[in-house]
């Protein structure tokens, strides 16, 4: 096994920036759309603040097992299945259907589900008694989501987060298969096609070492958030 | 300053097999600007439910809620929002954001109502100030004792000025020390700030010491209810006896048990030893309590008179005409409490 650093350092290193790019890119995507649908999953439940949106019961009953159906297909189809089946949403957003753009498509589409369930799961453990303490004091529910259930959920959020971006690192290997490139891309061209046991070490030992220093990251900002 | 007529909140029956539960069940109540109200009952009494229809946490399923003037229940959503800030409300469990310090607690409702940064720091420092807890407004609450926390609750109830405050068992997660200290801060802020309170408990030593009305809950509906002292001066008076337990002593059969309360300056008349003097009595003392509620020294006091009722009806007779109020009790009457 030779480690020839000259050649591999190139390989590599763009393999980095195009993981970086695909998982930030879907990253943007998977907050900007992920939290919200969190949020409306708990605020639509029964019991939520937005139960009975417009006066109506069952427009919050409607809109909160439509989300749940939605959000359980996407948890529901293996990434690989979903990136290939997308392909034409892809070509429609992206204008392409191969490269780092094109693979943010079916990323964040995977991730937005995951990161919802996250935010939902995190949305429900806070205190019932601080949403009516809030009411007490004349809060809309804008207000209630805005400063009560956000940031009192925000440490097992950033928890949530940092699991989302250990699932869109995984996920990511995985588009190679539409030209993204990337970490997992080289993984398998070199080092399981080729055979090269040196570029197959070291991308798994790049592996570990992201998804170690993300997960550090998460835990700790999470207990610094937490005032628990 | 608080009116609560013919309330009714009952919850649908979960499944085919319960019952639908009347948990407030024709509700009248008034409370007096000023005052300190105390609702008292059993577990399950329908105490909760009662307080949170006050400011609509819960739809009530009929009646009208009152305050200062304005019927809540006919308010919409909007309007009901603007109402409540004008009524503050603390709970058992503190419910104090985790995620702000003791200072943006407080100013919690104060940037609901769009109060200015400035304005809400300024208005923050005051009414903790009041609270007595000016040094820890930068602290979180998880760094906060148990009644450090209800200073907090009751800071960011108050801050944005309310004429009323709802207190749900505010006390009730306290030790007795600290209790104390919250029910003495309470009644500081109802005499400073002229605040109406509206509390439920189960301790019957949260009335005794606060409250100058009190209404008993029993199956969602309010069963007995006046100020406090002349619900002590009351014959019967399930209140009173709870107020002043005087366990289970009964006289013996063939003489008569009576039972005094009193209120004022007649505690301090020497009733037993008037009664041994000019009736030549032997009086058993069977029980006692003299307590200060309020600013005022009340008691209840259970004798034993030697004799059965028409052979002490001549001092029976005098201890009413001095303006005590007695109840003669059968001995059943002792054991069935
Ligand atoms: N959301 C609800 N759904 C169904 N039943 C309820 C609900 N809330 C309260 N109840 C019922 O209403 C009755 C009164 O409850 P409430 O909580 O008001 O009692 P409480 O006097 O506050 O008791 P405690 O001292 O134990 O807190 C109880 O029988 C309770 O089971
Ligand atoms: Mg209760």
């Amino acid at each position: 096994m030779i480690f020839d650093w000259n050649t591999m350092v190139p390989v590599l290193g763009l393999a980095i920036i195009q993981t970086f790019q695909m998982v930030g890119l879907s990253l943007v995507f998977t907050i900007l759309f992920g939290l919200p649908v969190g949020i409306l999953l708990v605020a639509t439940d029964r019991g939520g603040v937005f139960e009975t949106p417009y006066g109506s019961k069952r427009l919050g009953a409607a809109l909160h097992s439509t989300l749940g159906f939605i959000v359980n297909v996407g948890r529901s189809l293996p990434f690989i299945i979903l990136m290939v089946a997308l392909i034409p949403l892809t070509r429609l957003i992206a204008g392409t259907s191969i490269g780092v753009v094109a693979a943010v498509v079916p990323l964040s589409v995977a991730a937005i589900p995951f990161f919802a369930r996250l935010v939902e799961i995190a949305l429900r453990e806070v205190d019932s008694g601080l949403i009516e303490a809030a009411k007490s004091l004349g809060a809309t529910r804008a207000t209630i989501i805005r400063k009560v259930l956000v940031p009192e959920a925000l440490p097992a959020i950033v928890l949530g987060l940092s699991t989302s971006v250990i699932s869109l690192i995984n996920y990511s290997a995985m588009a190679g298969i539409i030209g993204a490139g990337g970490i997992g891309d080289i993984a398998f061209r070199f080092g399981y096609q080729r055979f090269d046991d040196a570029y197959m070490i070291t991308t798994i030992v790049l592996l570990v070492v992201i998804v170690q220093a993300i997960q550090s990251l998460g835990s700790w900002s999470a207990k610094r958030l937490s005032h628990r | 300053m608080i009116t609560i007529t013919d309330l009714y909140k009952s919850y649908p029956a979960q499944n085919a097999r319960a019952q639908t539960v009347h948990a407030v069940n024709g509700v009248d109540l008034h409370v007096k600007e000023g005052e300190i109200f105390g609702v008292v009952g059993a577990s399950g009494a329908g105490k909760s439910t009662l307080i949170r229809c006050v400011n609509l946490l819960e739809r009530p399923t009929s009646g009208t809620i009152t305050i200062d003037g304005q019927d809540l229940t006919k308010l919409s959503d909007a309007e009901l929002r603007h109402a409540r800030q004008g009524i503050g409300m603390i709970f058992q469990h503190f419910n104090l954001l985790s995620s702000r310090t003791v200072k943006q607690n407080v100013e919690f409702g104060l940037e609901i109502m769009g109060m200015s940064r400035a304005a809400r720091a300024a208005r923050a420092e005051e009414i903790l100030d009041l609270v007595g807890l000016a040094d820890r407004s930068s602290a979180y609450p998880s760094q906060l004792s148990g009644g450090q926390k209800q200073r907090v609750g009751i800071a960011r109830a108050l801050a944005g000025n309310p004429k009323v405050l709802l207190s749900d068992e505010a006390t009730s997660a306290l030790d007795p020390q600290t209790t104390d200290s919250i029910l003495q801060l309470l009644k500081d802020l109802n005499r400073k700030l002229g605040l109406t309170i509206l509390l439920i408990t189960h301790e019957m030593e949260v009335v005794k010491r606060i409250c100058d009305s009190v209404g008993l809950i029993d199956e969602g509906r309010i069963v007995e209810s006046g100020s406090v002292i002349d619900l002590l001066n009351t014959p019967g008076s399930r209140v009173a006896h709870a107020l002043f337990p005087l366990g289970e002593g009964t006289g013996s059969p063939g003489n008569t048990t009576i039972e005094i309360m009193f209120a004022g300056d007649v505690v301090e008349r020497p009733v037993v030893s008037m009664l041994s003097r000019d009736y030549k009595l032997d009086i058993s003392i069977l029980g006692a309590a003299v307590e200060t509620i309020g600013d005022r020294r009340v008691g209840r006091l259970r004798l034993e008179l030697p004799g059965n009722i028409e052979a002490n009806a001549a001092p029976v007779a005098r201890l009413r005409e001095s303006g005590l109020f007695l109840e003669v009790l059968t001995p059943a009457e002792v054991v069935a409490q």
